[in-house]
């Protein structure tokens, strides 16, 4: 018996969802008397791999052939790597979105998204899960003698657990089903989607050409930028940035909205951070009813004293 | 060619969210439901789609007689047929069973759904079919274009999009940018009057596969009040979010 996490790299590297995704199924492990492994697929150093120890899996299982948007073969190999576990663990990212539909499929095994909750019953899975855009939390029980679980970023901390682990590599080529034939990241960017911080703005900033001290401010806090709606759709700042429904739904510790009034639909994504700060010249603005601290007031006033203020603490 | 859209029933965006029955079950006393808005983009898209090259256009829905109202904006919008799978969609792996089924007796060129439902956004019924019937899937598409039976789309990838190439048929999960939202279709009036004459199919099931049974529901605890600082303080607001709320 096992706990398996899938272990999602970006060009070599793991990030901070990767550890959690590894913590949470470490912990999983703990509760059901168990151990951790961890399937890694695409190219990957040995010394990368290597830190999937320090938070507690024992038996990594590496795939240097193997693209994770070839979303049929990776749940094959995971499928393989999962006979012997009772959980599958994916931290809830564009691939792992891909891959943890099918494995479902393959295993019969029950799929639960964006869990919050730890294992409540280790006699069955029960778990919690966010429903209705965060606007509630569901109790929830899988019924099958497997299940697989996909966990938000920022939703469970990192924690080591130093353990002996031991890599499997495996160069074997897979045919895939479709051709990657070009993509484009900009790598130097924090990825929206498991930053700690986001700083968003909308109308308020009254054009694309004011965004310069938002992305100051972000960079000051090592921050993602983000944006509402109506910015993204009039061309603004790109579609990727935008937040709310239609949009990515993002949970980070801190989103700071500058003049974004708060309609329901940009709430919908956001409303799983952990703190929210408002700032805004309309007192009546929706925002301040959600946020935890607001500043009434002009972006352009408030934003420039913010970076100030930040950087006498980050000296 | 055939296209097959994936619609599914969601609470508008606006309702408040209540339970009944001990908070076991959604109260959906007074909630307006509508076509999840993710599945719109993919439903343009199919029937911008016919317009171009001509193609027929089926909507399906997993649900009792209550989501008929979606599925007929379904047609008021442009598709030319709707099956509607006669069962409560209890859990994602049910309800791809049953879409898998009909598409088993009855096959499609490009299958387009959500890339998740707005209500619980786990977004795991495409790559469910996917797998059940051996289809090449790309999630979070943001761009389709077909040519004869070449696919070439784009997929939003953390931080960026991914191009790919592939062929029909294909299932898709879609979201804004397969079309804009100012191009989307409102059902108009001569649209809602044929929908009433198009053929609505269901399917009955029997002994769906459920896998996950939900137990309770509960709200998040309530917020604290807002915590107001003044503009001429934001020093204050800076020593706030660092030594009481701890995120910086």
């Amino acid at each position: 018996m096992s706990i398996l996490v899938y272990a999602e790299s970006w060009e070599g590297k793991f990030k901070k969802s990767t550890f959690e995704a590894a913590s949470y199924a470490n912990q999983l492990a703990k509760d059901l008397n168990t151990d951790t492994i961890a399937v890694s697929l695409g190219n990957i150093d040995e010394s990368e791999l290597l830190k999937l120890g320090e938070y507690g899996v024992s038996k990594i299982f590496s795939y240097s052939n193997i693209t994770k948007s070839d979303n049929k073969n990776s749940s094959i190999v995971l499928a393989n790597h999962a006979k012997e576990s009772k959980a599958i663990i994916f931290s809830n990212t564009f691939s792992a979105k891909m891959i943890a539909p099918r494995l479902s499929a393959k295993l019969k095994a029950g799929l639960l998204s964006n869990v919050i909750s730890k294992i409540l019953n280790s006699n069955n899975f029960t778990f919690q899960r966010q429903a209705f855009s965060s606007k509630a939390i569901e109790t929830v029980t899988v019924n099958t003698e497997k299940v697989i679980i996909t966990v938000s970023p920022n939703a469970f901390e990192v924690k080591t657990n130093p353990t002996n682990c031991e890599i499997t590599t495996n160069d074997e080529n897979f045919e895939n089903q479709f051709s990657i034939i070009g993509s484009e990241t900009n790598s130097g960017k924090i990825s929206l989607s498991e930053a700690e911080i986001v700083i968003s703005a909308g109308r308020g900033l009254k054009g694309p050409e004011n965004w310069g001290m938002i992305e100051e401010l972000a960079e000051l806090l090592n921050a993602a930028t983000a944006c509402s709606k109506p910015v993204s759709d009039i061309g603004w700042r790109p579609h990727s940035e935008h937040v709310g429904q239609t949009g990515k739904a993002v949970a980070p510790n801190l989103y700071v909205a500058v003049g974004i009034s708060g309609a329901i639909q940009h709430l919908a994504g956001v409303n799983s951070s952990k703190v929210m700060v408002a700032i805004n010249t309309d007192p009546e603005a929706a925002f301040f009813k959600a946020a935890d601290y607001g500043v009434i007031g002009d972006a352009f006033d408030v934003v420039p004293k913010l970076i100030e203020e930040i950087k006498k603490i980050k000296n | 060619m055939n296209i097959l859209v994936c619609i599914s029933s969601v609470p508008d965006t606006t309702s408040k969210i209540n339970f009944t029955e001990n908070n076991s079950k959604f109260d959906d006393n007074g909630i307006q439901f509508v076509i999840n808005p993710y599945d719109e983009f993919g439903l343009t898209k199919a029937v911008m789609l016919k317009e171009k090259n001509g193609a027929k256009v089926t909507a399906i829905i997993v649900g009792e007689s209550s989501v008929e109202p979606v599925i007929r904006k379904a047609l008021a919008i442009g598709a030319d047929e709707a099956v509607r799978i006669n069962m409560k969609p209890l859990d994602s792996y049910s309800t791809a069973k049953e879409i898998s089924n009909y598409v088993n007796e009855n096959p499609f060129d490009l299958i387009i759904a959500g890339k998740e439902s707005s209500d619980y956004n786990g977004g795991a019924v495409p790559g469910m079919i996917a797998d059940m019937l051996d289809l090449p899937f790309a999630n979070a598409c943001n761009g389709l274009e077909i040519d004869g039976n070449e696919v070439t789309l784009n997929r939003e990838i953390d931080g960026g999009i991914e191009k790919i190439k592939s062929s029909l048929p294909i299932i898709i999960g879609g979201q804004k940018g397969l079309v804009e939202e100012s191009e989307l279709r409102i059902p108009n009036m001569r649209g809602i009057m044929t929908a009433r004459s198009k053929p609505l199919n269901i399917i009955e099931v029997n002994n769906p596969t459920i896998m996950s049974e939900s137990i309770q529901f509960e709200k998040p605890a309530e917020k604290g009040e807002c915590k107001m600082v003044s503009s001429d303080n934001i020093d204050q607001l800076v020593n706030m979010l660092q030594n009481e709320a701890k995120v910086i």
